[in-house]
């Protein structure tokens, strides 16, 4: 049934059965067949006019309407539904890389920050349960010597001999003791520590002061003398005035970290803390910033580690799809989406200018070799057998481990990546060129041109290659697909487009790391996907024209 | 007959000495720095030579020494003998390695290229049977589609579907980490779970085109005239198609056929790489990546031997199953 309309409808000048075919209507003289021929190797690739509609008798024959061979193609091709669709996918491919670069209003390697809250280990407190031991000022009391206390203590004695010298042990309060050589005080034991007000300068404090502060603060005393100056002890605080000299606390905080101050008032927040049991306080530094610390009590070692919250200024990777980045956020920080259509653009751009180099050398090689015959097609096709067989894979691989060897410029492999794809690529198309000049130079209207004396080089280039043009469309539109799966292979390799351009298949690089494969789908899905759309669109797009130029196809 | 293979054989000998001498040339054309680099490299190994000896020594051990023709000679008397030099990254004789890793590339090629033909030719032959039905739309489709895939992204989906998810299969490798405790059947089970994902993304990335190609030459004998003779005497649509048509459909795919045979020696180089099986493939790609210039040139003069040793299988097959092309 579409058969008959077609052959009313329109005309093809390549159908051997339809009526209205140029050449067979007589020509009167010799030149005007000249020029129908010449007409006809021009409409070939696609020209003509259209017959304007007017009242005709019933026999004549510009009553049937007929199309230019490029709109019967275009209709052939439209009613294709698998071309349609390619051509769909193909026009929002384009769409999504050359325009939504543009609109989208993020830069392709923009890098998206977030203060994020890292858990530091802070410091780490300490009940201390163990006697610790100070010597008073111009006497010795070494580790054996403590040791001994600890034994008279568990035995329940108040006496005892090191080294010849008889030692008393007083108790002055819970957990306190004083010890005695005689009258002469020697050094002391103690669980409360008295630290210095900064928490940092213990050291600084005098035997003697220690000394009366912890006696006082055993007894219960809200006073106390130490190296001529009165002090007031206050609970745990003990001032000199109004000033504080010091506190008296049985926990012992350390930094994890050198340099780190650990005041008096953090020390005292931090007690409170591990008090009440609260497994996270907040505290304003000195700089003024506020912290959250968690406290976690290790019972193995009896300890609490405390971890400040940081907030720290980081790279947003891998972040969920959210409404500011539809697709989350790379391993870099950057918006996947513009990364993607940035991508696109690249991939597609070096599928065209690959295409379009392997195209060039192509027609003319095959366009020369095809035309003149003989040795020149010979040598020419030799070239192209040599050109075939060399692996071109392993080659680029080759190429791409050298430049990596060389630290070439990303900008620059782009280009070399171009040129060496669209010079491997070129036999395929010579010899396709070839194949059909080989037929068409044996057809009428060649013989016409030469009978004209049109130049040779117009006449292969002019009468010759734009019958080739649909054919080469076919193979180039085909061609674009698969070079840019070879593009986006070479990028997941790592051989081919490089960071900071993103590319498809560098993109999908990614699920090297099986995490990212297996938990941010998100990452990698669509680049696939978007090359999978495009070379599907390029391929059926091919298929749906080789079928429109191809008239034994038609239906 | 004889005169047509013989011409065959020389002109391919002759395209073999200028492919293996443009791949030298461009392997001579590599900046020196990349040869440097590697001795650097090597040089950085505990217990190595000096970095200046390592650069003679690469350098005289590739003839990079030389000038470009006499190199190129200098390699081609060791490779007719069949001795490719040795592999840097592997140290060993290149043939060694080559004879270690080939047989699994090719196993893996042949069973990836048998299910291709019993998917494709049937597949292929009902498409254009039923052309413009909605099977013809959906095998098109279909083979444009596993074209259309992109090995490592479709490898990768298998992965996260069969390995991660349902966890039928492995990852990559080709032993599990229990392989030498397992008795022989368990060995070979075990070998065989881990090519199932690798085969399987050959098949389907590279069925499509097979599957085309049966179609449209099966379209184009349906369209001859002896299928309108053979129907016009009034044969059953099942003989016309089957004994009439698909015949002669065979001689390209016969073909086409014949001319892959070699190509299942040339092993997949990304599918081995993205599974990580132990192949000439994924052997050649880390070869290549390391610099192993000795490596690399055996395996892409052996690449363009299986090019070439395709084309002249088919060419004589061609004449073989259609008398008609002999005269050209």
């Amino acid at each position: 049934m579409r058969d008959d309309m077609d052959k009313l409808r329109g005309t093809t000048p390549l159908d051997m059965n339809n009526p209205l075919r140029p050449q067979d209507v007589p020509a009167s003289a010799n030149k005007r067949h000249v020029d129908r021929l010449l007409e006809q190797g021009k409409t070939n690739a696609g020209g003509g006019k259209k017959h304007e509609e007017e009242q005709f008798s019933l026999n004549d024959d510009r009553r049937v309407k007929s199309l230019s061979p490029g709109a019967l193609v275009a209709k052939r091709f439209f009613r294709n539904r698998l071309a349609v669709v390619g051509l769909v996918m193909l026009i929002a491919m384009f769409l999504f890389s050359f325009v939504g670069g543009w609109i989208s209003p993020y830069g392709q390697d923009e890098i998206f920050y977030i203060y994020e809250g890292q858990q530091k280990q802070y410091v780490g407190v300490v009940r201390n349960d163990t006697f610790r031991y100070a010597a008073a000022d111009g006497q010795e009391f070494g580790s054996a010597a403590q040791a001994q206390v600890v034994l008279a203590m568990n035995q329940g004695k108040d006496t005892f001999t090191y080294r010849d010298v008889e030692y008393t042990l007083a108790e002055e309060g819970s957990d306190f003791y004083t010890i005695y050589a005689g009258n002469t005080l020697v050094a002391m034991a103690y669980k409360d520590i008295v630290n210095a007000p900064d928490g940092v300068s213990d050291s600084s404090l005098t035997f003697n002061f220690q000394y009366g502060a912890l006696k006082a603060y055993a007894n219960g005393e809200s006073e106390f003398s130490a190296d001529g100056v009165t002090y007031r002890l206050d609970d745990q605080d003990i001032y000199n005035g109004s000033e504080l000299a010091g506190y008296i606390s049985r926990f012992v905080v350390r930094p994890v970290e050198n340099g780190v101050v650990i005041t008096r008032h953090f020390k005292e927040e931090l007690e409170l803390a591990i008090e009440t049991d609260d497994p996270e306080f907040l505290y304003t530094d000195t700089d003024g910033v506020e912290y959250t610390y968690t406290i976690q009590y290790d019972p193995a070692t009896q300890s609490w580690s405390v971890k400040q919250e940081k907030l720290t200024y980081v790279a947003d990777d891998y972040a969920l799809p959210s409404a500011e980045h539809p697709l989350g956020t790379d391993k870099n920080g950057m918006d996947m989406l513009t990364r993607l259509m940035y991508g696109g653009r690249v991939s597609l751009v070096i599928g065209f200018i690959v295409v379009i180099i392997s195209g060039f050398i192509g027609v003319i090689l095959g366009g020369i070799s095809g035309y003149f015959g003989k040795w020149v097609d010979n040598f020419i096709m030799r070239v192209v057998d040599v050109f075939y067989c060399i692996p071109s894979m392993p080659l680029i691989i080759i190429l791409g481990a050298a430049m990596d060897a060389m630290q070439v410029d990303p900008m620059m492999r782009i280009f070399y990546l171009m040129l060496v794809l669209g010079f491997l690529g070129w036999p395929s198309i010579a010899r396709m060129v070839r194949g059909q000049i080989l037929s068409l130079r044996e057809q009428e209207f060649m013989t016409a041109t030469e009978a004209c004396g049109i130049s040779v080089s117009r006449r292969i280039f002019r009468h010759l290659i734009p019958n080739v043009i649909p054919q080469l469309i076919v193979i180039c539109t085909m061609s674009l697909g698969s070079t840019i799966i070879t593009e986006a292979t070479l990028s997941f390799l790592g051989l081919g487009v490089k960071f900071p351009f993103a590319s498809w298949g560098n993109i999908i690089n990614d699920v090297n790391n099986a995490y990212v494969m297996t938990n941010y789908l998100w990452i990698w899905i669509p680049a696939g996907v978007c090359l999978l759309i495009t070379v599907l669109g390029f391929n059926f797009v091919g298929d749906g024209l080789r079928d429109a130029f191809d008239p034994r196809m038609k239906r | 007959m004889r005169k047509f293979i013989v011409k065959r054989i020389l002109l391919s000998i002759l395209i073999l000495f200028c492919v293996t001498f443009i791949i030298y040339a461009l392997m001579r054309a590599l900046p020196t720095s990349f040869v440097e680099s590697m001795a650097m490299q090597l040089a950085q190994a505990p217990g190595s030579k000096p970095y200046n000896e390592w650069l003679d020594q690469l350098n005289a051990a590739y003839g990079l020494d030389m000038e470009l023709i006499p190199g190129y000679l200098t390699w081609l008397k060791g490779a007719i003998v069949g001795n490719f030099g040795d592999s840097w990254k592997y140290s060993m004789p290149v043939l060694q390695k080559f004879n270690e890793v080939i047989w699994l590339s090719f196993i893996m090629g042949g069973i990836a290229f048998i299910l291709e033909l019993i998917i494709a030719i049937p597949l292929g032959v009902i498409a254009a049977t039923k052309q413009y039905s909605k099977a013809d739309y959906a095998i098109t489709a279909g083979a444009l589609l596993g074209i259309s895939l992109p090995t490592f992204f479709f490898a990768t989906l298998l992965k996260l579907a069969f390995a991660v998810n349902l966890k039928w299969f492995e990852l990559s490798g080709l032993v599990s980490r229990d392989y030498p405790q397992l008795d022989a059947w368990g060995q070979f089970l075990d070998k065989a779970n881990h090519l199932v994902l690798p085969i399987a993304t050959l098949v389907i990335v590279s069925v499509g085109s097979l599957m085309r190609y049966t179609r449209t030459n099966m379209l184009e004998v349906l369209n001859s005239d002896y299928i309108r003779t053979a129907r016009a005497k009034g044969l059953s649509e099942r003989k016309v198609i089957y004994h009439h048509a698909f015949r002669n459909t065979l001689i390209p795919l016969v073909t086409i056929v014949g001319g892959s045979l070699p190509g299942l020696f040339s092993g997949a180089l990304i599918t081995e790489t993205l599974f990580s099986i132990p192949g000439i493939g994924f052997t050649s790609y880390t070869a290549m990546t390391a610099g192993d210039i000795p490596f690399s040139m055996f395996y892409m003069t052996f690449l363009a031997v299986l090019t070439l040793l395709g084309n002249l299988i088919s060419d004589i097959l061609y004449a073989v199953v259609d008398p008609r092309v002999r005269i050209a």
